[in-house]
C-alpha cells in the first residue's frame, strides 16, 4: 500500500494540493490569488521532483493499472513544465482583464494530475478517468472568460466534441474488454498474440480507441475543433492545451500502440500512417491562408502531431524514442511562440491577434521579434535551429525500417509548412510598421521567453547528447 | 411460484406503465407512470439477482433522472398538444425505429440462446456465493481504488467548473451579511430624539 502511495506521488502531490490551494481559495478569496499561484507552481514543480525518487521508475501500482516508468516520467517532466509555464502566463494576461481567479491554478494542476494519469496509465480504466480529469478541466478552462463570447463558444465546441470522442473511446474500450476478458494493457497483449490472432471484434476495438485518441491529439480526421478551439480560448490556455495536453494524449497514444496493441501492430499501422499523413499535408496546407496567429499554430499543431505520429509507425525503440525527443522540442517552440503572442498588444492594451499586426515588430519591438523568428524558423526546421533535429531523427526512424515514401511525404509537406511560417518572419522584419505596440513589461514569462529561445538556437545542439539518451531510456521501458 | 408470481406481477404493471407512459395525456402523469415502470424494472432485476442494477435504476433514474424530468416538464412552458400534432407525419419514421429495436431484439434473443460470449481472462471473475453488491464492493475498494478515487476527483473538477461558470456576484441583490448584522452595536442604529412636539414627523 504504501509502496503503491510513493508510486503515485506526483497525482498525489497535485491533487491533494489542489484541495488544500481550493480551501485556500474559498475562505481568503481572490485576495489570494499571487500565493495560490506560486504555490501552484511549487506543486508541479514537487511533483517533478519526485520523479527522482520511486515515482520516477518504480515499476506497477495498483495490481497493474498504474505505471511508474521512465516513459511516463519523461512525459510527465514535460507536462509539468508546460503546465507551471501556463499559470505563470495567465497571471498577467487574466489580471489585465480583470478575470483572474483563483481557480485557474488549481484547474491546471487538476488536469496536469489527469496527464500524468493518462501517462502512467497500464489499464483501460486508469486511461478512461485520466482523459476525462484531463479533459473536464479543459473545458472550464477554456471557457474560463466567460464574459468573452469565443471563449464560451470555444469551451462549448470542446464540450460537445470531446464527450463524443469519449463516446467513442469508451466503446473501443468496452469492445476490447468484451472480446479480450480485461482491460490490463499486458492481458490485452498477450490476447491479441494469441493462436487465433485479431477477432474482427477486437479489430473494431482497436480502431474506435485509435479514433478517440486522435481527437484528444488533433491528429486529421479527427482535427476539427482544434483551430476554433485555440482560437476562442484564452492564449494560456491555447498554450496548455497545444502543449502538456497534446503532449499526454501522444504518449498516452504511444503507449497504448505499443504495449497494448504491439501485436495488432499491422492493425494499428495503417490507421496511424493515414492519420500521419493527412496532418502533415492538411495542417501544411490549410495553415497557409490563416490571417490569425492563434488558428496558425493550431495548423501548426495539427502538422506537428503529424509528424510525430511518422516517428510512431515503425514501432521500433529507436521510432517511440524519436517521438518523445519531437515532443521535447515542440513544447519549447510552441510555448515560446506562445508566449511571444501573448505579449503582442496594442496601445490600450488589448491583445492582438492578427498575423498583420505583427507588421514591422523587429524595428518596434526588436527582442520579441527575434524570439518569435527563432521558434518560427524552428518550427518550420531550419538548418541552424533545433527544430530541424527532431525532423531528422523521426525521418530516419521511420526510413530505417523502410518506409521511405512516408518519409518523403513528410519532408514535402514541411517544405509547405516552411511558406506560413517564413510569411510571419516576412512580416515581421519586412514590413511597414501597422501599429504601435506596446511597450514591453517584466514578466516572469519574459525568462521562459528566453530560455526557450535559446533552447531552440544552434545552442540547444549542446543538449541533444542528453535529451536523446533521456528519450532512449524512455523508450526502452516501452519496448 | 412465489418467484413466477412475482415475475408475472412485475411485468405486466411494468408493460402497462410503459404503455400508460405513451399514451399519457398530461406530461406530467407521464413522468409518473415512468417512475412506476422504473421501480417494477428494478422489481425484475432483483429476481434476475442483479440486486446491484435494481438498486441503481431506483436510486438514479427514480432519484435523480425521473425527478429532473418532473422538474423540466413542470418549470418549462412546453406545449405538448402542438409537439404532438406532428404525430401522423413523424409516424414512418417512429414506425422505423420500432422496427429496427424489434429487430435487435430478435438478434439479441438469438445470440442469447447460442450462448453468452466467453471473457477468458477477467481480472475479476463474479464470485458464486457472494451478492453481487458485496461482490461489486469487494473489487471497487480494493483492487480499484486507485480509480474509484481519480474518478473521485473528475466529478470534483465538475463541480468546480460549474462554480467557476456560473457563480457572480450580483450588486443589484440585497443579501443578508449575518457577520454584520452581530457586529451592530445599539449605539450605530437606535438614537434618542429629545425635545420632540408632539404630533410631528421625526426627521432621520
Amino acid at each position: 500500500m504504501l509502496r503503491d502511495l510513493q508510486l503515485v506521488a506526483p497525482e498525489l502531490i497535485l491533487c491533494f494540493g489542489a484541495l488544500g490551494l481550493l480551501m485556500v481559495a474559498a475562505f481568503v478569496g481572490d485576495r489570494s490569488l499571487r500565493l495560490v499561484n506560486w504555490l501552484s507552481v511549487a506543486l508541479l514543480g514537487a511533483a517533478g521532483l519526485v520523479l527522482l525518487g520511486p515515482a520516477g521508475n518504480g515499476g506497477d501500482a495498483y495490481l497493474g493499472l498504474y505505471r511508474a516508468d521512465l516513459f511516463a516520467s519523461f512525459a510527465k517532466v514535460l507536462i509539468f513544465g508546460a503546465s507551471a509555464v501556463a499559470i505563470l502566463a495567465a497571471n498577467d494576461w487574466f489580471t489585465r482583464d480583470g478575470t483572474h481567479r483563483p481557480e485557474y491554478p488549481i484547474l491546471v494542476l487538476l488536469a496536469a494530475a489527469g496527464s500524468g494519469i493518462m501517462v502512467s496509465a497500464s489499464d483501460l480504466l486508469t486511461l478512461y478517468v485520466g482523459v476525462e480529469l484531463q479533459s473536464l478541466a479543459a473545458y472550464v478552462l477554456a471557457s474560463f472568460q466567460r464574459r468573452d463570447d469565443r471563449s464560451v463558444e470555444a469551451g462549448l465546441k470542446y464540450f460537445v466534441l470531446g464527450a463524443l470522442a469519449s463516446g467513442i473511446l469508451l466503446y473501443g474500450i468496452s469492445l476490447l474488454y468484451g472480446f479480450t476478458g480485461t482491460t490490463l494493457f499486458d492481458g490485452i497483449s498477450r490476447a491479441l498474440a494469441g493462436p487465433e490472432g485479431i477477432s474482427t471484434g477486437e479489430l473494431f476495438g482497436l480502431v474506435f480507441v485509435f479514433a478517440g485518441l486522435a481527437f484528444k491529439i488533433a491528429a486529421v480526421p479527427f482535427h476539427m475543433w482544434t483551430p476554433d478551439v485555440y482560437e476562442g480560448a484564452p492564449t494560456p490556455v491555447t498554450t496548455l492545451f497545444a502543449t502538456a495536453q497534446k503532449v499526454s494524449a501522444m504518449a498516452l497514444l504511444v503507449r497504448v500502440a505499443i504495449e497494448a496493441m504491439g501485436p495488432a501492430a499491422d492493425g494499428w499501422r495503417q490507421i496511424v500512417i493515414f492519420s500521419a499523413l493527412a496532418s502533415t499535408i492538411l495542417g501544411g496546407v490549410a495553415g497557409v491562408g490563416q490571417a490569425n496567429i492563434k488558428r496558425l499554430l493550431a495548423y501548426s499543431s495539427i502538422n506537428n502531431v503529424g509528424f510525430a505520429l511518422i516517428g510512431l509507425v515503425p514501432g521500433t525503440r529507436e521510432g517511440v524514442s524519436s517521438v518523445l525527443f519531437y515532443l521535447a522540442v515542440y513544447v519549447a517552440m510552441t510555448l515560446g511562440a506562445f508566449l511571444c503572442v501573448m505579449r503582442m498588444r496594442d496601445l490600450d492594451g488589448r491583445p492582438v491577434e492578427t498575423i498583420g499586426s505583427l507588421s514591422g515588430l523587429s524595428r518596434t519591438q526588436p527582442g520579441l521579434a527575434l524570439a518569435l523568428l527563432f521558434f518560427m524558423l524552428s518550427l518550420a526546421g531550419f538548418p541552424p535551429f533545433l527544430g530541424l533535429w527532431p525532423k531528422l531523427l523521426v525521418f530516419q526512424a521511420a526510413v530505417n525500417e523502410g518506409y521511405v515514401a512516408l518519409a518523403a511525404v513528410g519532408i514535402v509537406t514541411s517544405v509547405i509548412a516552411a511558406y506560413y511560417y517564413l510569411k510571419i518572419v516576412k512580416t515581421m522584419y519586412f514590413d511597414e510598421p501597422a501599429g504601435a505596440y506596446e511597450p514591453g513589461r517584466r514578466t516572469a514569462t519574459g525568462v521562459v521567453i528566453v530560455a526557450a529561445a535559446l533552447f531552440v538556437s544552434p545552442l540547444g545542439y549542446l543538449l541533444i547528447g542528453p535529451l536523446q539518451q533521456a528519450s532512449l531510456n524512455a523508450a526502452s521501458s516501452l519496448l | 411460484m412465489i418467484q413466477a408470481f412475482a415475475f408475472y406481477l412485475f411485468a405486466s404493471i411494468l408493460v402497462a406503465a410503459a404503455t400508460l407512459t405513451v399514451f399519457a395525456r398530461n406530461p406530467v402523469h407521464s413522468v409518473l407512470w415512468l417512475i412506476l415502470s422504473f421501480f417494477n424494472a428494478a422489481g425484475l432485476f432483483v429476481i434476475l439477482g442483479a440486486e446491484f442494477i435494481a438498486m441503481l435504476l431506483v436510486i438514479v433514474y427514480v432519484g435523480a433522472v425521473a425527478v429532473l424530468f418532473l422538474f423540466v416538464v413542470m418549470m418549462l412552458d412546453v406545449d405538448f398538444a402542438r409537439m404532438r400534432a406532428g404525430f401522423a407525419r413523424y409516424l414512418p419514421f417512429g414506425a422505423l425505429l420500432g422496427v429496427v429495436l424489434v429487430a435487435e431484439l430478435v438478434l439479441a434473443m438469438g445470440a442469447w440462446s447460442a450462448g453468452a460470449i466467453a471473457l477468458d481472462a477477467r481480472a475479476a471473475p463474479t464470485p458464486a456465493a457472494v451478492p453481487n453488491i458485496q461482490a461489486l464492493g469487494t473489487v471497487l475498494y480494493t483492487r480499484y481504488l486507485f480509480i474509484f478515487e481519480a474518478a473521485g476527483f473528475v466529478l470534483l473538477v465538475a463541480m468546480i467548473g460549474a462554480i467557476v461558470l456560473t457563480n457572480r456576484q450580483r450588486r443589484d441583490l440585497k443579501k443578508q451579511d449575518t457577520a454584520r448584522q452581530i457586529a451592530r452595536r445599539p449605539e450605530d442604529a437606535v438614537r434618542n430624539v429629545v425635545n420632540q412636539p408632539v404630533g410631528e414627523g421625526v426627521t432621520l
